[in-house]
């Protein structure tokens, strides 16, 4: 689809293809009608219902504010789409273009859109998942069970995993006076995404609030009464909690297993992409066809010396589909690049948490305004002496300034923009629980993770 | 109706909670909460405050129950 002319047939009457309706999905879809795209337009989504939206689930539905069914996502325009829901696609078919079907159906396309996200990852031990009282939270379905347990007034929540969800859940159950046990392997709450510093914050503000925090500890085992009913769980170091309520918050599995088939450069860490969001093949070849937004891609950020990065925001769910959307239906020269820098947020214990950069790209961490004690302040990250990353705890009305700095690449750690500059603004090491996120389980062979380094010596190494 | 609000752009300025108090709540000292999916007799104050709001955060459906999905089952 080279030429004008074809682009400009396709953008009439072609078929375009979005696999995985919700936030990227739709988002992806009134796009492509924004740009003129009056073709065919297949939407395939395994959830049954219309498109609706996430982050509400572990906090105004938990509250009970919102029904769980009550996040349908606003629609900016019409789609005029073809829906076909409550079936998976179960495989991709790159040498004739198209997508297969739990159920047998296919669907060819001339484009595609792969925004299949996260699904919740499990209780490992199927038997204790089970259990009556022992909850994920994905969808909204999830959401509406584990309303009506905490609902009910039970007399204790376990939640595993002190990650963003595990403690706004907590949270929740706090402000309802429910007794809530949390237990987090990792040394405190938020550490994997925002490091020890921030996480020992998180630590203080849990246990003010009245959360029995167990960090440190693994839960080894979940019993169940005769019932069938979870009871109590059990821990690595032998205590025990009994509980009638268990969440498990172990984070997400991104949903790629059905394209493990397809040749495309997919693993744990989603489906590799260019800054475009055309998917690359195992070969670290792009395809022209194939595009990828959302919970599910992962795609080289030039601010961050090119590397692949998986994101789980919002934001960048909304982003990278009107890019994808956008590029979907433009020539090579009118191609957008997504070059966002990421935004994130989260509301618990009555604190508004935002993030603008990568927390996790970050050798040092600092206090560069307010108070830590009052829980309103700016911490900024840096990576060998530049800034990277900032975290607000109740003070998002910053964050715009260390985008800037973040975009300039400006020195670390930065002056305090304001005149109350924190006693001790020295920076400590950051200190993420093991390897940091963008150094794992890299899945694509051929495109490296910085392509500067390729073209000097790593396309040796991969010869 | 259908309400959306991009947290990552809003800056709690609570321009909407004051405008339209049922489905914009401030939480804490500038978390904002706000119900996904307000009465509709609360639409007229819905909307002024999408239209108040300086970042331009709040989405309103466009549409309100036309475009509903087709669904298909699992044959
Ligand atoms: C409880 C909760 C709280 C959150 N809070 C925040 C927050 O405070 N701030 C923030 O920035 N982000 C938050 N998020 C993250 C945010 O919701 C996600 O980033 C966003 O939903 C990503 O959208 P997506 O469309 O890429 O993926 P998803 O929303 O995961 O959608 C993917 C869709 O594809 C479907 N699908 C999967 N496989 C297939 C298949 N083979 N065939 C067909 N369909 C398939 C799925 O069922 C799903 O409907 C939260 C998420 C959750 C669950
Ligand atoms: S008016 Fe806009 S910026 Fe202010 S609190 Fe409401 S949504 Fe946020």
């Amino acid at each position: 689809m080279s030429t004008a002319d074809t682009l400009q047939g396709f953008k009439r009457d072609g078929r375009v293809v979005i696999v995985g309706a919700s936030l990227a999905g739709l988002r992806a879809a009134e796009a492509l009608r924004d740009e003129g795209f009056t073709g065919k337009l297949t939407m395939i989504g395994d959830e049954l219902g219309e498109p609706y939206d996430r982050p509400p689930l572990s906090k105004q539905v938990l509250t009970g504010w919102v029904p769980a069914d009550g996040t349908t996502l606003p629609r900016r325009r019409d789609i005029d789409a073809e829906w076909l829901l409550g079936v998976p696609a179960d495989g991709l078919d790159l040498a004739n273009n198209h997508v297969r079907l739990a159920d047998g159906r296919t669907v060819p396309f001339d484009r595609m859109l792969i925004s299949t996200g996260v699904r919740a990852r499990p209780w490992p031990v199927e038997a204790e998942a089970a259990l009556d009282g022992v909850f994920v939270v994905r969808t909204r379905e999830d959401a509406a069970g584990l309303q009506r347990a905490v609902a009910a007034g039970p007399s204790r929540v376990l939640i595993i995993g002190a990650g963003f969800t595990g403690s706004e859940i907590a949270s929740v159950c706090r402000e309802r006076d429910i007794p809530v046990t949390v237990a987090e392997l990792a040394p405190s709450p938020l550490v994997g995404g925002l490091g020890a510093m921030i996480g020992e914050i998180a630590a203080d503000m849990q246990r003010a609030h009245g959360v029995d925090l167990r960090c440190g500890v693994k839960v080894t085992q979940l019993e169940g009464d005769a019932q069938g009913r979870v009871r109590r769980a059990h821990f690595s170091d032998g205590s025990t909690v009994d509980a009638d309520v268990v969440v498990v918050a172990l984070g997400g599995i991104r949903n790629t297993e059905w394209l493990r088939d397809s040749g495309l450069a997919v693993g744990v860490w989603g489906v590799a992409c260019d800054a475009g969001c055309r998917a690359f093949d195992l070969n670290g070849l792009v395809t022209d066809d194939i595009f990828v937004a959302g919970d599910v891609a992962r795609s080289p950020n030039p601010m961050y010396e090119y590397r692949f990065i998986s994101l789980e925001h919002w934001a960048n769910a909304v982003e990278q589909a009107e890019i994808a959307a956008h590029n979907m239906v433009s020539t090579q020269a009118n191609r957008w690049p997504h070059l966002s820098i990421p935004t994130f947020w989260s509301i618990q214990f009555g604190v508004n948490i935002k993030s603008v950069g990568v927390p996790t790209y970050a050798d040092e961490v600092v206090v560069t305004q307010g108070s830590v004690a009052d829980h309103r302040f700016v911490a900024a990250y840096g990576y060998q002496g530049r800034v990277t990353a900032a975290v607000s705890f109740n003070n998002a009305k910053w964050l715009d300034h260390y985008r800037q700095l973040i975009e300039r690449a400006a020195p670390f750690p930065p002056p305090c923009p304001t005149p109350d500059q924190p006693l001790d603004a020295k920076p400590v090491p950051v200190d993420f629980p093991g390897p940091t996120l963008l150094a794992q389980g890299a899945t694509v062979v051929v495109t490296g993770h910085d392509p500067g380094e390729r073209r000097v010596t790593a396309m040796r190494q991969h010869r | 109706m259908r309400v959306v609000v991009d947290l990552s752009r809003c800056q709690g300025y609570a321009q909407c909670a004051f405008l339209a108090p049922d489905a914009f709540r401030m939480h804490g000292e500038e978390a904002l909460m706000y119900s996904s999916n307000p009465d509709d007799a609360q639409r007229h104050q819905v909307l002024r405050a999408a239209a108040a709001c300086p970042l331009q955060a709040i989405l309103v459906d466009q549409l309100e129950g036309r475009d509903a999905p087709v669904g298909t089952s699992p044959s």
